[in-house]
């Protein structure tokens, strides 16, 4: 087998790389730029060109080589490729083929578009890895015209009614799918670390009104905020007020999880494949062999099994797919965030 | 259908009374009558009984749904809630459906009695043309599960700001058991003469635990004080030589208590009293426990009704020869009613006695004394307090002795429902019994939602075994379990069973080895 589970990670033997390894390792080949697959602490890493800018941003000075999308590099006789994934900006499947086995590693995942990320494109293979965060038919995600509708009502009915919106989404990928698709003159105000997350991006932050310690409220009057879920709950929000809090994530498609964090609106826009997607992608791939990580692993793997009648397995991963309070990397919005 | 799912909605998002009170005055005032009515009914808690089988509801979901019967099972586990996960799982239209919530709900009444078939065509007829959102409301309706966070006093808030009428009125007007396929909107609201005028309750008065200090109360001579017993909060009503018993949780119990009956000949037409319904045995109070065995039991046996015979505490007068005496201070009431029950002297209804005290400190030794006497804590009510309407600071107070309290370790969790859906906050707890862990209760409130989080992750992190939906855990955290009272029990496993447990604290700084044994349990037993 060209691929092993290990202790550190998703291993290649032959070429002696780990996908998103959870320790430090010598060579790490990278999907995509959150803090639950790119880990400090390895010799060298590789990863797609957009990656680069927000890993340095995030892991400090490593040693990083680059691909683009279907470019190849050889390593010890492995053809490694990176292949668009959907899921944020400069997300990658990771191809590796070694004496007509072919290994498909796609990290994180969705097959729905959006008006920000590359699109995910299926990648032939016989073993295809992949992730199940929203591994359950209840997860049937609206079409990411329809959330953007919602959102810009939402925002527009809060300033007619005088109230701020507050947007609660990761800084990386979903903060700046919800800039690009609000369509709105209010004034926007960003939280410290999707601000610096957006300039390590080279996304265009003129438009937006970086959040400091001595900001005024009528710089507002109304308007929006964006802000990641370390501000949930915390006393940083009351100097919005009044304020209607919204939540953008693929978990708000269940009432339970809106209501306990007593969200008044639960935006399901998630950068996660659904049910449908998480079978498309797997049925597109045409693999055999397909082994289930993160998310609800053994459900989506008993379906593939039955169902689908694949050689499917789980896959005990320290990936932690999609959270709402979870977001490791992010820093206390008291604080003014430098690195 | 469209205007009540969105009134639905609107009290779903927000936990402010006033958006809630403004949502529900929106919908009142543009609903047509028909469909008002019934939205009152469903939102002050009169939801018909489930019309059709939850199995059924299953498999016909499960059908439409085209997935295996497990993986609906797995997708309802997470969703914690049948309704949604059927409006979750089956394929909806984006069409746009016009039924009005009075159609629907006079259908639901029609359709208990149907055969199998004709209730699944009924139903999918339904499934086929509502929206999501309304698929979802529709499926609580179904499954009887309708609930919704607005109290009744909101409604009656709402309802008064809609009619310009009084809230007190209001809450008057929609006490008792009128049924909304019955009632027209203009006759429940304004119009006297209603079927079920003469069995309607009044509005209870209900206290808060004390929760100021002394020094805010003034005179202690100005404060009426009783017993506050554990029993049934009722009103017996006694109007055109018919009696009627309700209970707080706005229940009519009459045929529970059938010792009651003879009171309609000798109480005088025109009376209601407001009290507590005890188990009363050779001049002593029994156990709250006897008296919910008794209430469990389809019939009130000749042999229960020796054994576990009852008697009203009483409390108030409210109606004295049909004359409201709400309005009349505490003082005069409680002298009208001494005058009654002395002028119609029976078993079945004793005066509730007064409790005399010169100071705060006096009182909180008559509290303290309250376990003795089979009671909770004690009653202050402001001598000169009109009889108000729902739960209210300032005039009456409840103040309650202290809980008993054990350490326990976590050793199951299983996870919530609704708003806790797919968080572990089912827990049950462990003492100790020499190198063992007893579980002996389960608590599900008591901690934050961020409490609740917090330990929702430590367990999943620390399971040790799953057996269904339920996980053990590794004993580790150990609580602080409040609760009211402690019963010897041969169901339970530790030998008692335990009164409205809850959490208290979670107490970080206790190690598993430092929790009570079952050796305190049973001297909480002896004690009481």
């Amino acid at each position: 087998m060209l691929i092993q589970f290990t202790n550190k990670g998703i291993y290649c033997k032959q070429a002696g790389v780990y996908i998103d390894p959870w320790m430090p390792v010598d060579k790490a080949i990278i999907t995509h730029a959150h803090s639950d697959h790119a880990r400090v602490g390895s010799k060298t890493y590789l990863a797609h060109n957009d990656s680069a800018s927000i890993l340095k941003y995030r892991l400090g000075d490593i040693s990083l080589q680059t691909l683009a999308y279907h470019e190849t590099a050889d390593i010890n006789g492995v053809k490694i490729s990176l292949h668009p994934a959907g899921h944020i900006i400069g997300s990658a499947q990771v191809r590796l083929e070694y004496k007509g086995e072919i290994w498909v590693v796609s990290g994180d995942y969705k097959v729905k578009t959006d008006e920000y990320t590359i699109p995910f494109e299926p990648v032939k293979c016989q073993h295809f890895i992949t992730e199940s965060t929203f591994g359950l038919p209840i997860y049937d995600f609206p079409e990411s015209y329809t959330v953007n509708k919602s959102l810009n009502d939402w925002v527009k009915k809060n300033a007619f009614e005088g109230f701020n919106s507050v947007i609660i989404g990761y800084a990386l990928g979903k903060a700046q799918r919800i800039l690009t698709a609000l369509e709105t003159d209010l004034p926007v105000l960003l939280h410290s670390t999707i601000y610096n997350t957006n300039q390590a991006l080279g996304f265009d932050n003129s438009r937006y009104m970086k959040f400091t310690p001595d900001f005024k409220k009528e710089q507002l009057n109304p308007g929006i905020v964006l802000a990641t879920a370390t501000a949930l709950g915390s006393p940083w929000m009351k100097r919005f007020e009044p304020y209607k809090l919204g939540i953008c994530s693929g978990w708000m498609q269940l009432r339970g999880a809106r209501r306990r964090r007593n969200a008044d609106m639960g935006f399901v826009m998630s950068d996660h494949a659904d049910w449908q997607g998480l079978n498309q992608a797997v049925k597109a791939t045409g693999a055999e062999n397909v082994y289930v990580t993160h998310g609800y692993k053994s459900v989506f793997s008993k379906w593939l099994r039955e169902e689908l009648k694949l050689n499917s397995t789980e896959v005990e991963t320290l990936f932690e797919g999609e959270g709402i309070e979870n977001e490791t990397t992010e820093v206390n919005p008291e604080e003014s965030p430098n690195s | 259908m469209k205007a009540f799912t969105e009134l639905y909605a609107a009290l779903d998002q927000t936990t402010k009374t006033n958006a809630k009170i403004s949502a529900m005055a929106e919908y009142f005032s543009t609903a047509e009558p028909i469909d008002s009515i019934w939205a009152i009914a469903l939102l002050t808690g009169r939801r018909p009984k489930r019309p059709i089988n939850t199995n059924y509801l299953k498999t016909w979901a499960n059908d439409l749904a085209g997935i295996p019967f497990w993986l609906f099972e797995e997708s309802y586990a997470v969703v914690g809630d049948l309704a949604e996960t059927i409006s979750l799982l089956i394929p909806t239209t984006q069409k746009i459906s016009s039924v009005s919530l009075n159609k629907i709900m006079n259908e639901v009444l029609t359709i208990y009695n149907k055969t199998e078939s004709e209730k699944k065509e009924w139903l999918l007829s339904y499934w086929e043309v509502l929206s999501k959102d309304e698929l979802f409301v529709f499926n609580k309706l179904i499954t009887g599960s309708f609930r919704v966070g607005a109290s009744q006093q909101l409604v009656f808030k709402a309802l008064a700001k809609t009619h310009k009428l009084d809230e007190k009125l209001i809450a008057h007007k929609l006490m008792g058991s009128w049924l909304p396929q019955e009632t027209k909107l203009k006759n429940l609201l304004f119009d006297g003469n209603n079927s079920f005028d003469h069995s309607r309750p009044y509005p209870f008065y209900l206290a808060y635990q004390l929760d100021v200090p002394f020094d805010d109360l003034g005179d202690i001579n100005d404060w009426q004080i009783e017993r506050k017993y554990d029993g049934i909060r009722g009103q017996i009503i006694i109007r055109n030589n018919e009696i009627h018993i309700w209970s707080r949780g706005e229940d009519l119990m009459t045929e529970k208590f059938p010792e009651f009956n003879s009171l309609k000949n000798s109480i005088p037409n025109g009376t209601v009293i407001d009290g507590e319904i005890l188990p009363f045995k050779d001049g002593k109070i029994m156990s709250f426990n006897e008296m919910q065995k008794r209430i469990g039991r389809k019939n009130v046996s000749k042999k229960i009704l020796n054994d576990v015979p009852l008697c009203m505490m009483c409390y108030d007068l409210l109606e004295l020869n049909g004359e409201d005496l709400r309005n009349e201070p505490m003082k005069i009431r409680r002298e009208k009613l001494e005058k009654l029950i002395e002028r119609y002297p029976t078993d079945y209804l004793k005066l509730s006695p007064l409790q005399y005290c010169n100071s705060w400190d006096q009182l909180d030794e008559i509290r303290k004394l309250s376990k003795t006497e089979g009671c909770e804590g004690v009653m202050l009510k402001q001598k000169n307090s009109v009889y108000e309407t729902g739960r209210r600071r300032g005039k009456w107070w409840k103040w309650k002795v202290d809980p008993l309290t054990v350490d326990a370790v976590l050793i199951y969790a299983q996870a919530g429902h609704g708003r806790r859906a797919n968080l572990y906050t089912d827990y049950t707890f462990a003492v100790k019994d020499g190198d063992m862990l007893l579980p002996f209760t389960k608590a599900y409130s008591g901690l934050t939602d961020k409490e609740l989080a917090e330990v929702d992750s430590w367990i999943k992190r620390n399971t040790v075994e799953k057996f269904g939906p339920v996980r053990s855990v590794k004993p580790e955290l150990v609580f602080e379990i409040a609760f009211e009272g402690i019963n010897a029990s041969t169901r339970h496993k530790s030998g008692v069973a335990v009164r409205f447990p809850r959490i208290l604290r979670w107490r970080k700084d206790k190690h598993k080895d430092e929790i009570n044994t079952k050796d305190d349990l049973l001297q909480l037993l002896k004690a009481i």
